[in-house]
């Protein structure tokens, strides 16, 4: 895949605070790109500079092999869908649509034709003569996507899209928005803080905190193989625990020395330890080498949630085995299950 | 109980509307007496009429108010509205400082603020005559219509303009197709405000003209001095015309709105 936009060093900083220290990112043509991180991370600072409505402090915004960091937002092949839609209330679903090409001076037939097109990509043939203000959320949603693309944009840059709308409708959003960007096969830079979302729709994450770049990788491997602490925290819940490296393929943590699958460490560094709740079982305490009481069960619908109290530490088990309160149980896990990942600062 | 307190209501509303409008209804009565007086009404005539229109003085004076109100309530429109936008834009501070001081002319006694713009256009030897009435008049209509723009700028969403210049609009566009449209109803209220301000201003016109232009006030205040009723027809001819204008202005809206709705239906 081809590198269509660049990001080199890119710092923001407002007033006296450094909201971005350094970006760094290729992002490639036809690629659905997530950035995720929590509120006050850089994201949406992120995209804005790229849509050309903020200026970096330093740094290149690389578009198509130039240098856009100062080209304005109306000379930029990229569109943006906003937080809250920002249709323009004064005007129906078709003038919503048709804005980006009226401005262009376009001939009418030609933008009655793709306005066409458009509702029927997002599903609203019959709404043009509608009243934006009067829409659900999730039409209105599917206005701001038709009147984005309707530009025929190089990448459409999406800011928390999502956020406004309830849980189902989210849910369907999410599937529709892949399906548009597979049908379009444009690159599409998505915003939000909701791992689930994240994972379920990007060809990449990039989570980031801090205004710092945490990590870059696909779902599976963010999920699976999470860099740090601060990673491996935010996708899903975990239990993250101090340990060391003995050797290759050998950690211990708890006092017990467990075979894994990592490498590549020196011996005996210090590392940090990821067992993901649902991966570990309820067993009898004496099959495994952690035990501990269990201190409560939630139901969770899928899964109950089971909080086991061993010597050293709470652990968090996902499991569909129930466990009375009180009951002493073991731990069981398989090396596949365990993470090893460099230590880093406090989170 | 209730009824009561509805017979009460409607009396004061009536009295309220008897002290507002039963001096006006005088003067009207009076403009088409056909005698001098001003306390006995001897008999209809339109010669008051006549004589107004036969007045030299008066034709002037209301090409005059009409011409300075219509450029003033423009400029000061397009001023207030350029500023209020630009004001939603600035820094907490400046954007404060700066509202305060707008509320200044409002607030202050007009016969102080006529008496500064005198000093103002005396002091750097400007001669006085319509020019300096226009400006005056600008002056003073500009922050009604800042007041009355300003919350509707307030309140948009600050992701429009940014929206219209991502689909391909320069600032300027963005402005003419998004910004204005959407805070027309502020600007139309400030222009009204401005125009009826302007065209009925006495105080601030006496003192900022000169060179013997006049608009209508100055010469009503003229007349009575001689106690002649055609400033009585003049007054209902201005009345008439304001009324008119109160009228369509709150009329037109709910016709249209009444159109659209039927299109819906």
């Amino acid at each position: 895949m081809n590198k269509l936009i660049e990001l080199k060093n890119l710092t923001k900083n407002f007033e006296d605070q450094q909201v971005l220290k350094g970006i760094n990112l290729d992002i490639h043509e036809n690629e659905f790109l997530t950035l995720l991180g929590p509120s006050g991370c850089g994201k949406t600072t992120t995209l804005r500079i790229i849509a050309g409505f903020e200026e970096p402090s330093s740094g290149e915004v690389i578009f198509n092999g130039k240098d856009i960091s100062k080209v304005p937002p109306y000379k930029r092949e990229v569109n943006t869908v906003f937080q809250k839609y920002a249709l323009f209330p004064h005007m129906n679903v078709y003038d919503n649509i048709a804005f980006g090409l009226n401005i262009k001076k376009m001939d009418k037939t030609v933008i009655k034709e793709k306005v066409n097109k458009m509702l029927k990509l997002v599903g609203l043939e019959g709404y043009e003569k509608r009243d934006v203000t009067l829409l659900s959320g999730g039409q209105q949603q599917r206005v701001a996507i038709a009147r984005a693309l309707i530009n025929e944009p190089k990448v459409l840059l999406l800011d928390e899209p999502l956020g406004a709308l309830d849980a189902k409708m989210r849910k369907e959003m999410q599937g529709e928005l892949k399906k548009i960007q597979k049908e379009v096969g444009i690159t599409f830079v998505f915003v939000t803080h909701d791992q689930e979302e994240a994972l379920s729709m990007s060809d990449t994450v990039v989570v980031m905190n801090d205004g710092e770049i945490q990590q870059i990788g696909s779902p599976i491997d963010i999920y699976n193989e999470p860099e740090n602490r601060f990673v491996a925290g935010f996708i899903g819940e975990s239990n993250i625990i101090e340990g060391v490296m003995i050797k290759d393929y050998l950690v211990e943590f708890d006092g017990v020395h467990f075979e894994c699958v990592d490498r590549g460490f020196e011996d005996h560094e210090p590392v940090e330890v990821v067992l993901r709740p649902e991966d570990l079982d309820i067993v009898e305490p004496e099959k495994a080498s952690i035990t501990g009481t269990v201190t409560s069960v939630t139901f969770k619908g899928v899964h109950y949630e089971i909080m086991v109290e061993t010597e050293m530490r709470t652990y968090m088990v996902q499991t569909t085995d129930y466990a009375e309160p009180g009951r002493k149980v073991g731990l069981s896990f398989g090396p596949e299950d365990i993470h090893v990942m460099c230590k880093m600062g406090n989170y | 109980m209730k009824r009561k307190n509805g017979i009460f209501a409607k009396i004061y509303v009536g009295i309220c509307f008897a002290f507002f409008y039963l001096p006006i209804l005088v003067m009207m009565i009076f403009s088409f007496n056909d005698s001098k007086s001003l306390s006995n009404f001897t008999g209809f005539s339109l010669q008051w009429y006549e004589e107004l229109f036969e007045n030299y003085e008066v034709i002037q004076a209301v090409i005059v108010s009409v011409t300075i109100a219509i450029l003033a309530t423009v400029i000061s429109t397009v001023l207030g509205t350029m500023t209020a936008i630009g004001l939603s834009k600035s820094r907490k501070f400046l954007r404060d400082y700066l509202l305060n001081v707008n509320n200044f002319p409002i607030l202050n006694p007009e016969i102080v603020t006529a008496i500064s713009v005198m000093l103002l256009f005396s002091s750097l030897r400007i001669p006085k005559g319509y020019v300096t009435m226009l400006l005056a008049h600008i002056m003073f209509c500009t922050p009604y219509v800042i007041t009355s723009v300003y919350p509707k700028v307030k309140s948009l969403d600050p992701s429009l303009a940014n929206a219209a210049m991502d689909l391909g609009a320069t600032p300027v566009q963005a402005l003419m197709k998004v910004i204005v449209p959407m805070i027309r109803q502020g600007i139309f209220a400030g222009a009204l405000l401005a125009f009826t301000m302007s065209f009925d201003d006495f105080v601030i016109s006496y003192f900022a003209t000169g060179n013997g232009v006049k608009n209508i006030s100055i010469v009503v205040y003229n007349m009575t001095k001689r106690m002649n009723p055609t400033i009585n027809a003049l007054s209902t001819i201005v009345i008439t015309v304001i009324a008119l204008v109160v009228f369509f202005v709150n009329i037109i809206p709910s016709i249209k709105k009444g159109r659209v709705k039927e299109q819906h239906v």
